[in-house]
């Protein structure tokens, strides 16, 4: 086959096992089960980005993840009490009524465009703040990690805000219509698979252009970029924004499809967890870490009904096993299959001598 | 004034915590730029050590004092385990290394659910450290100036260690020209492995001080896994001697902050405290100078 066509099949291939196989194949409560996959392949795109292609680990996608879901759980919170109303697990704790920095989201307009903006806007700030002071690697591993842990934090000591530890649950209804009709929850699986194909297009673009190139450059060597007279931080920082984008919109995605969002889904550990799929699947991929996200929250259920502690087991020497021997993921593997005699994309940043971790 | 004094106080107690979780972590940092995520772990397994020495020895006094070398043999063989398994294998990928260890880190967890079970234990403190001390009127718990005297303590001996003993000048020289120290006879594997059995067994200490402070659970390291990681930012990656301003000035603006507002308001101001320090220092307090191109 022309190389040429491998890109556009492939794209034609997840398109028809998506929204024709899927449906037709899936009872309604598999193809949730799908959907909430979906959900984690689309933040997984976006860490294939910043982590793979930029070398930014960042340990804190369940924070934009849930920006993103807890913008949408207000919103749906807020339409189901109706106008003026009062969302019921706000009225049982609390007499005050509806806080004032809810307000603004009985808007649909406004929650969908802070749920574009937001989470890429802090992410922007953060970005800049750390890379124009060439905090990288380790340190700010460790920062993003920080933020998903105050983040957390900030959420579980705010029960009449957030709903506290439990979250924001019970939503009836999704911009108009009944979350408990299966063809709007058939539109809803669809939505996520549309926007899932969307961001590999999207990131499929970034890659080949200039800036794709500039990003693998900063990974790589990231002073002499610098030489170059190209600002790293700019260019990191949009990789981290892009990331920080595809994670929000996972997350309102994921709160009408799953029907619950809480503490639980945006701290350290599911923060950390959402990148175990991507080292799988081959980090500096374009499909890797899509198919590694679906495949890891797959055998997470799958092993997590029939064993309920040996998931974990599972997961961390999957993270010991593929990281340590495997860095390139399974994507490597096909490579090496493919084309035995030419090298593996480079999934390793090689140690810049300025000892940047 | 009373507000002021317990305030430090609380302050100063915090801070001696995280000094000690952050202690072993700034030296095994400092030494191989490897990120040892399962170093909460390791401070678990040090917790849940003392709650065994409890339940073997009976007495509460005896079984404290034995706790604190035994938790440091068995935090200390973990890690010299870890090093020797995985982390020598990946050492110019400090960042793989991070998952790596959260990979361990998830394991022993689970090990430690399934053997201890998910609800949290208590090991009760002995007689000599129940109650308050009075000191010009002021009265403090008796547990948090024993962790305090334990962190200064674990402070001193390390930094003697690195000062004076052969050890000492061999993991200085690793940390600052592993190459030419290399060249120089030392063995760095071999220096590795001992910084890496010294940091690691201060986490176990630093998990039989946490007993005192309350009950043990599967998740206790996870709690302070990224304060004590923050502490060695702040500090400057290796400083022994950043690790203690940074613990220690963290601890006191998050009793500040609490005291005014909330614990989660407070734990969210110190984290943008610490990205605005950043823009002034990226290094942190301390850096280890070294002639590379840092």
């Amino acid at each position: 086959m022309n190389r040429r066509w491998v890109l556009p099949a492939a794209f034609a291939v997840a398109a028809v096992l998506l929204f024709v196989v899927a449906p037709l194949a899936l009872s309604p409560f598999r193809l949730d089960q799908l959907g909430r996959y979906l959900c984690f392949a689309i933040v997984a795109v976006g860490i294939g980005l910043a982590w793979g292609r930029g070398g930014m680990l960042t340990l804190g996608q369940g924070v934009f993840f849930g920006m993103g879901a807890y913008l949408m759980a207000m919103h749906l919170k807020l339409a189901d009490a109706g106008p003026g109303g009062t969302p019921d697990f706000m009225a049982l704790i609390s007499s005050d009524g509806v806080p004032w920095w809810w307000e603004p989201f009985r808007s649909e307009i406004v929650t969908l465009l802070a749920i574009l903006l937001l989470p890429a806007a802090v992410a922007a700030v953060l970005g800049l703040a750390t890379f124009r002071r060439k905090v990288r690697g380790a340190y700010f591993a460790i920062l993003s990690q920080a933020l998903a842990a105050a983040f957390a934090i900030l959420l579980v000591g705010n029960p009449t805000g957030t709903g506290g530890s439990t979250g924001l649950s019970g939503f009836r209804g999704f911009f108009g219509f009944a979350l408990s009709d299966p063809a709007n929850r058939l539109v809803l699986f669809c939505t996520a698979a549309g926007v899932l194909l969307l961001m590999l297009a999207l990131v499929r673009q970034l890659m080949v252009s200039r800036y794709g190139e500039l990003l693998v450059a900063c990974r790589d060597a990231e002073e002499r970029v610098r030489f170059l007279g190209y600002d790293p931080a700019n260019v990191k920082t949009v990789a981290f924004v892009v990331a920080a984008f595809m994670a929000g919109i996972a997350g309102a995605l994921f709160v009408p499809i799953v029907g619950i969002v809480s503490p639980n889904d945006v701290g350290i550990v599911p923060s950390i967890g959402m990148l175990i799929g991507v080292a799988i699947g081959g980090r500096s991929t374009l499909f890797g870490p899509a198919l590694g996200a679906i495949a890891v929250a797959w055998a997470g259920s799958a092993l997590s009904e029939q064993f309920p502690s040996g998931w974990t087991y599972v997961q961390g020497l999957l993270f010991m096993l593929v990281i340590a021997f495997l860095p390139g993921g399974l994507a490597s593997l096909a490579w090496r299959r493919v084309r035995p005699t030419a090298p593996a994309p480079s999934a390793q940043p090689v140690p810049a001598p300025s000892g940047g971790s | 004034m009373d507000v002021l004094v317990t305030q430090v106080f609380n302050g100063l107690s915090g801070g001696s915590i995280l000094l000690l979780a952050a202690l072993g972590l700034a030296l095994t940092f400092g030494q191989m730029g490897v990120i040892n995520m399962a170093h909460g772990e390791f401070i678990m397994a040090g917790a849940y050590t003392a709650y065994v020495m409890q339940n073997v020895l009976g007495a509460a006094g005896l079984s404290l004092l034995v706790s604190l070398p035994i938790a440091f043999a068995v935090g200390g063989v973990l890690g010299v385990v870890l090093e020797a398994t995985l982390l020598r294998r990946m050492y110019h990928r400090p960042l793989d290394t991070l998952l790596v260890t959260w990979g361990v880190s998830l394991v022993l967890q689970q090990l430690a659910r399934d053997v201890f079970g998910t609800a949290g234990v208590d090991v009760p403190a002995p007689a000599w450290l129940s109650g308050p001390v009075e000191v010009l009127g002021f009265s403090f718990p008796r547990t948090r100036l024993f962790i305090l005297l334990l962190a200064v303590a674990a402070f001193l001996a390390l930094a003697a260690a690195l000062r004076y003993t052969a050890l000492g000048r061999r993991i200085r020289a690793t940390v600052q020209n592993r190459p030419l120290a290399e060249t120089s006879g030392i063995s760095t594997r071999a220096t590795d492995r001992l910084t890496f059995f010294i940091g690691s067994g201060l986490a176990g200490v630093a998990g039989v001080a946490l007993t005192l402070m309350g009950s043990i659970s599967p998740n206790l390291g996870t709690s302070y896994i990224v304060d004590a990681f923050l502490v060695v930012v702040v500090g400057g990656i290796g400083q022994i001697r950043g690790a203690v301003i940074a613990a220690f000035l963290l601890g006191v603006a998050q009793s500040w902050i609490e005291y005014s507002t909330t614990a989660s308001i407070a734990k969210v101001l110190v984290f943008a405290l610490i990205v605005a320090f950043l823009q002034v220092r990226p290094q942190g307090i301390f850096t280890v100078r070294t002639r590379s191109l840092a």
